[in-house]
Parts: C-alpha cells; structure tokens; sequence
C-alpha cells in the first residue's frame, strides 16, 4: 500500500517537474528553476551563495520605506491602496525603495512593524487606527525608529508621525451637494463600522445636509464590514426602496455594492477616499476626496529632507488634505457654487463642522 | 520490550512519512508558483526560513504564531474524535477572547496569579457556554452541529463588536473618548513574555501562552487516549449506536465532547488576550484561528501530539511568510504551499480506499463479464 502511496507522490512529482519545464520556457529568467528546486526544499540549512550577493547589489544609500497594511490589505480600493500610492509617487520623485507587509489580522500588527524596524527600514507606516496601542509599544522599543500612523493621534511620540484627516469637512461639502440635488428628501448614509472615525463621516455629512435642507431625512445603515460588496448592495437596495435618491458611504469595499446598485437602479452615489467616479461615471454624483497618498508622500518627503518630526499632522480643507471631486462632470455649476461658499466658510473658520454625534446634536447650520 | 519500542517506531514512521511527502512536494509546487511570479524560490524559500527560524526572536514570533493554532486544532480534534465537526471555534474563539476582557475589568483588583487564572478560566467558560448550544441541539433534536455553529460564529462576532462598542468601551468604563477596542487588561493580569525570562528572544511577544497550549495538548492527549471519557468519546465517534448498545451515552458524550472543545477554543481567545492584545478590537471579520484549526487538525491527523507539530510547521509558515513579503515575494505563496500540504494529506484518504475502490471495480467489471 505505502509502495503505491509513495509511487503515486513520484508520478504526480515527475509530471510537475514536466509542467514547470513547460511553463518556464517563455521566460528566460526561469530557465534555472527546476535545477533550484530539490534545493529549495531545505533551504535554511546553507544560503547558497547566489542569492546572498543579491541584496549587496543594491545600492544601500537608497531610502527604504516600509508600509504595513490593516487587515484589508491591499487592493480594497480604498485607504491601503491610497497610501501605498503616496509610496508609489515618492518611489518616483526620491528614488526611494517602498516595501509592504499585508497583515493577516490584528494579532500580527505588532510582530510586522517589530520586523520591519529590525530592518532598520527608513520609516514605517502603519496604515489604519487599529495600529495605535502596536504602535505605541514599538515606538517605546525603538526610540530611533521614523514611524508614521495614518487616522490617529494622541500618541504624542517624537518618533511618531500621525497623519489625520478632518473627514468630516470633506463629507460635509458632499452632503451640502447632496442636500440640494435630492428630490425625494432622503439621503442614505452606508458607513463601514459604527467607531469613531467613520463617525466623523457620518456626521460630517449629515450636518452637511441639515445645513442646507433641513427637511431631508438622512437613512443611516452601517455594514459591520470593510469588504463585504453583496451587503453593500443589499443595504443601499433598502435604503432607495425606502425613497433614498442619494447615498454616500464610508465603508471601503462595501461602497462597490452601493455603486452597483445605483448603476442597476439608477440613482445617484457618492463615492469616498479617491474619485470614484470610474466605477459608473452616469452613477457617481461626486467622491468625498481624503488624500491619505499626500498625507504619506508628505512625510516621505520630510524623511528625505531630513526634517522629520513627530506629532499630530493634520490634513483638512486648508491643505486640500480633504474635499470634493467631480471627474464625471455630473455636478451642476450652482451645485459646485455652493459646495465651494461652505468650502470657503470652512476654510476661513466661520463655523466648525461636527465631528461627533453630541456635536452634530448641538449643530446650528450657519446661514451663508 | 524491544518488540514493542520497534512497532512505536515504525507506527510513528508510517503516519509520519505521508506528511513529510507532502510537505516537501508542496514546497516544490510553491517554487514553481515563486518562478511563475518571476522571482528565485530559493531567495523566496532563504527567507521564509530565515523569517521564521533565523534567530531565536523570530523562532519566537513564529511560536506566537503557533500557539493559537495549537488550541483551535485540538479543540478541532476533540470534537472530531467523536464524530463532531466542530466548525464553530471561531465563535468560540471570540466569545473566549471578549470574556476574558470582562472578567479582567472585573476582577481587575485581584493580585496577578489569581486573576490570570480567572482570566483563562472566563475565557473557557466563554468558549464552553458557545459550544455547549449546538452540542445539546445536536444530542437532544439531533440539529445538525455544523449549521447551528456557523450561524453562532456570526453571532459571536456582532455579539462581541457590540459588547466593545457599549458595555467594555473605555468611553463607557473609563469616560475617555470612544476607542474602537475595549478597555486594556489590567498590566498584572497579562501573560509573562518568555523573553523576560530568556532575553534571547529580545523583541518577539512569545509567551508562557505558548507553554499552556503545550500542556493542553498534552493532557487532551491523555483524556483521549488514556481515560473512560476519552474512551467514551472516541467510541461515539467511531460507532454511536454500537456505543449506546455498550452502555455508553450518545447525548452525553456528543455535548461533552462539544462543550470542551469549546472551552479549549475559549482558552485560545483567552491567551492571546492576555498574552498579546490585550484587549479585543471591534473586528469586521472573523479571526480566521479557528478555520486554521482545522487545516492543523487534518494533517496533525486529529492526534494532539500530531497537532503540535503540524500547527508549528503551520506557524513557522505564517511567521516567514513576513520577511517573504519584505522581499517582494506575494504572501499568497505560503497560503499555497499550506493548501498543497492539505490537498495530499487529504489525498492520503483517497489513496487509503484506492485498493478498495479498484477491487469493488473489477469485480463488477467481471461478474458483467460472466454475465
């Protein structure tokens, strides 16, 4: 029986050595793969010495820049995939060499920026709050480690770069658009999870309808998830029965579902993060915009000037951090009019826009 | 004596040899997928055992990585042995994890060694009580345990994001602002890292979590193997109604069996709170442990001593999997290179019955013949 066993694992071994064969051929660079193989199967036991002058061949003068994803990892479409653009645009403008590490869950945020600062990486980002108690332990580990931290702050480290965004003037402005373009006087609101951040959102936004009809009633839903598409679409299916003409999200991955069910039913979304107007340019009414990739290539760019500091930067309406996007063209002029008057009102500081639901509650829409 | 020692021997060779074959053709499949992507497998495989193994702080991460799996795999098997497909440990895991947080808010002034106990112990609770739901449905109605437990998993995981944001959230407990996690253990009530005891293990977060895990496995071991219940147990899971002709309780048994393999998923919940969160965050989705579990379960082939090494082998994997990334190498490499490893421990069940199968197939083939 064991003879059969074993004989089958050589066959089955044999035909993948003939397919890799196969496979390699268009390839030159694959041509040394099968001899690698037996090889590779005890690896650790002596670095053959081939590899090992691979790294030295590197210049070492070179920036390397590491980034560590939450547990969306990259490709959500959303924040992740924001940040290692910033990566991208400083890989362009500085030369510098972007690394990434996609953590599987919360348990490995630690262990992944624990590796990368044993690489003496130049600075590493962790993308998302969810690293700040990981954070916050490894800044005290590694007092001479540059770490950046993308939508928290408080940490208050001189080796801690916080990037936070003042979301909720970014949702504000497409709730004012929002606000005026609805026929029915329903808005619908898709938010990822009911925590803080995505709250500034949700108020941001409301507070951006109440400002300039106050009639409209805001549909409020959130998914309990950052990638779950079909749920998205069930949620925003609801909520345009219910009468919403309009639905903005704050919920990644989530949103695809809302895009895909305007597109179906033909009613207007809004996208959030990046302009998503891609994704059914007849459907896209605008995108909330929140650089997350100028918040890390502006840290990048300090790193490599050398005047990195720690602390709190933050991105909103005056640094262009936050706003409004229209690439689809679908905004009427007196819209972008009037979205631009709150803009400007933000900018100058004539009033505060609500980032909490007491501050939403105590919201007096100021007359413009 | 010695022809005892020798059968040891070659029963350890025979259930070790099909794994160890499948482990070393599913690397070779993986460095062809590593070619595939236009990188060296040897660069790829240099790495992932560097990441893992290179010095004693990265064997560390890589136990870290282990000691989950080593409860979810042999809380998996318990159940398995008796015949129990206990697909709800994540559930189990959860209800572990958020538990514990409770309980250390609770008891939050009791001195170090007696609130660590109570920790574990709440997370077993927490674990058991989950488990206990589909394990009596099943005995009692007879419901099937893998419907009931699926559903109960997504019910753990709202459960648990709902107790985080109200009832355990700092903003709630502690007045701060809100926090998407909730309230941190107390400092006296958290884990001992072994690199306070080791320092070579310098930065790695590995605990005496790690040895707790050892020891469950052990002692599941010797319930299993070597008392009435676990005689008990594994003869449900064999044959139930010879079992009940026996004089052994099916209902019983099958909720028994249920409820510690729960607790053993609680347990898991329970040290990587106390040993290396410290607190549960509002997640949305589930922590993927107690499906791993599952894998580890397989090819440990439900045995806990078996289990040890395949959720090291499965740990050591996660952990390089780090440095494999770092060099640019896609982290789905190591996710197919564990699925191969499945596939022919898997196929070693088809290749079980083979003999089997052919021989029914030729006899009908000649009885047509005669015919």
């Amino acid at each position: 029986m064991s003879k059969r066993v074993i004989s089958l694992m050589m066959v089955v071994m044999l035909v993948g050595m003939m397919l890799a064969g196969c496979a390699s051929k268009p390839e030159p660079a694959a041509e040394p793969a099968p001899a690698a193989e037996p090889a590779a199967a005890e690896p650790a036991a002596e670095p053959a010495a081939e590899p090992a002058a691979e790294p030295a061949a590197e210049p070492k003068s070179e920036l390397v820049m590491g980034m560590i994803t939450d547990t969306g990892g990259l490709g959500d479409q959303s924040f992740n995939d924001s940040a290692w653009l910033g990566l991208e645009e400083a890989e362009k403008q500085f030369g510098i060499k972007r690394q990434v590490l996609e953590s599987q869950s919360a348990d490995d945020y630690s262990p992944n920026l624990v590796s990368f600062a044993e690489e003496k990486t130049d600075i590493i980002y962790g993308v998302g709050f969810l690293f700040v108690e990981a954070m916050k332990a490894a800044a005290d580990q590694f007092p001479d480690q540059k770490f950046a931290i993308v939508d928290s702050s408080g940490l208050e480290k001189p080796n801690v770069a916080e990037i936070v965004f003042a979301e909720n003037e970014g949702s504000f402005l497409v709730g004012v658009i929002a606000g005026l373009k609805t026929e029915t006087n329903k808005i619908g609101f898709i938010g990822g999870m009911k925590f803080p951040l995505i709250e500034k959102f949700e108020y941001g936004f409301r507070a951006g309808v109440k400002a300039v009809n106050p009639d409209a009633e805001v549909i409020v839903n959130y998914a309990d998830s950052f990638d779950d598409a079909a749920k998205g679409k069930e949620i925003a299916l609801v909520q345009h029965q219910a009468g919403a003409d309009i639905i903005f999200h704050a919920a990644g991955g989530v949103g695809a579902g809302l895009i895909e069910a305007a597109k179906e039913e033909k009613f207007w979304a809004i996208g959030v993060d990046q302009d998503q107007s891609h994704m059914a340019p007849e459907n896209v009414l605008c995108s909330m915009i929140k650089r997350v990739d100028v918040g890390v290539l502006s840290v990048a760019k300090s790193v490599v000037d050398g005047n990195f500091q720690g602390g709190t930067l933050l991105f909103d309406s005056k640094n262009n951090g936050v706003g409004y996007s229209d690439k689809a063209g679908n905004l009427t002029d007196d819209l972008k009019a009037a979205a631009d008057k709150y803009l400007e009102a933000i900018k100058a500081g004539t009033f505060v826009v609500p980032a909490t639901e007491a501050e939403f509650n105590a919201f007096e829409a100021p007359s413009l | 004596m010695q022809n005892k020692k020798k059968n040891l021997l070659q029963v350890v060779m025979d259930n070790l040899k099909f794994p160890l074959l499948a482990i070393l053709f599913s690397f070779i499949v993986g460095a062809l997928f590593i070619v595939w992507t236009g990188h060296s497998p040897l660069v790829a495989y240099r790495e992932l055992f560097s990441g893992s193994l290179g010095n004693f702080g990265r064997f560390g991460e890589s136990l870290l990585k282990t000691t989950p799996l080593i409860f979810t795999g042999v809380a998996f098997a318990f159940a398995f042995r008796c015949g129990l497909f206990n697909i709800g440990i994540e559930g189990q895991y959860i209800m572990g994890a958020i538990f514990t947080v409770g309980a250390g808010w609770i008891f939050r002034d009791l001195p170090g060694g007696l609130l660590i106990i109570l920790l574990l112990l709440s997370g077993i609770l927490g674990g058991a009580l989950w488990a206990f739901i589909p394990g009596i449905l099943k005995a009692k109605r007879g419901v099937h345990e893998v419907i009931v437990a699926i559903m109960l998993n997504y019910t753990a995981l709202y459960l648990s994001n709902y107790i985080v944001r109200t009832v355990l959230n700092p903003s709630v407990l502690l007045g701060t602002e809100k926090k998407a996690s909730t309230v941190m253990l107390p400092e006296h009530g958290r884990l001992l890292h072994l690199s306070k005891i080791m320092p070579a293990f310098g930065y790695s977060s590995v605990n005496i979590g790690f040895l707790i895990a050892v020891i469950t496995a052990i002692v599941i071991w010797f319930v299993l193997f070597k008392t009435t219940l676990g005689y008990e147990v594994r003869s449900v899971g064999h044959n139930p109604y010879a079992s009940e002709y026996g004089g052994i309780s099916i209902a019983k048994n099958i909720t028994l069996a249920m409820v510690i393999s729960g607790a053993i998923a609680g347990l898991a919940g329970a040290v990587t709170v106390a040993g290396l969160s410290y607190k549960v965050d509002q997640a949305a989705g589930m922590p993927g442990y107690g499906f791993s579990g599952i894998a580890v379960a397989l090819v440990g082939q439900n045995h806990p001593i078996g289990i040890l090494a395949s959720a090291l082998l499965f740990g050591v994997l996660a952990n390089g999997e780090r440095k494999m990334q770092m060099a640019g190498i896609p982290k789905e490499v190591v996710g197919i290179i564990q699925a191969i490893i499945i596939l022919f421990i898997a196929a070693e069940q088809v290749a079980k019955y083979l003999p089997d199968i052919k021989k029914k197939f030729f006899k009908n083939k000649t009885q047509e013949v005669q015919k």
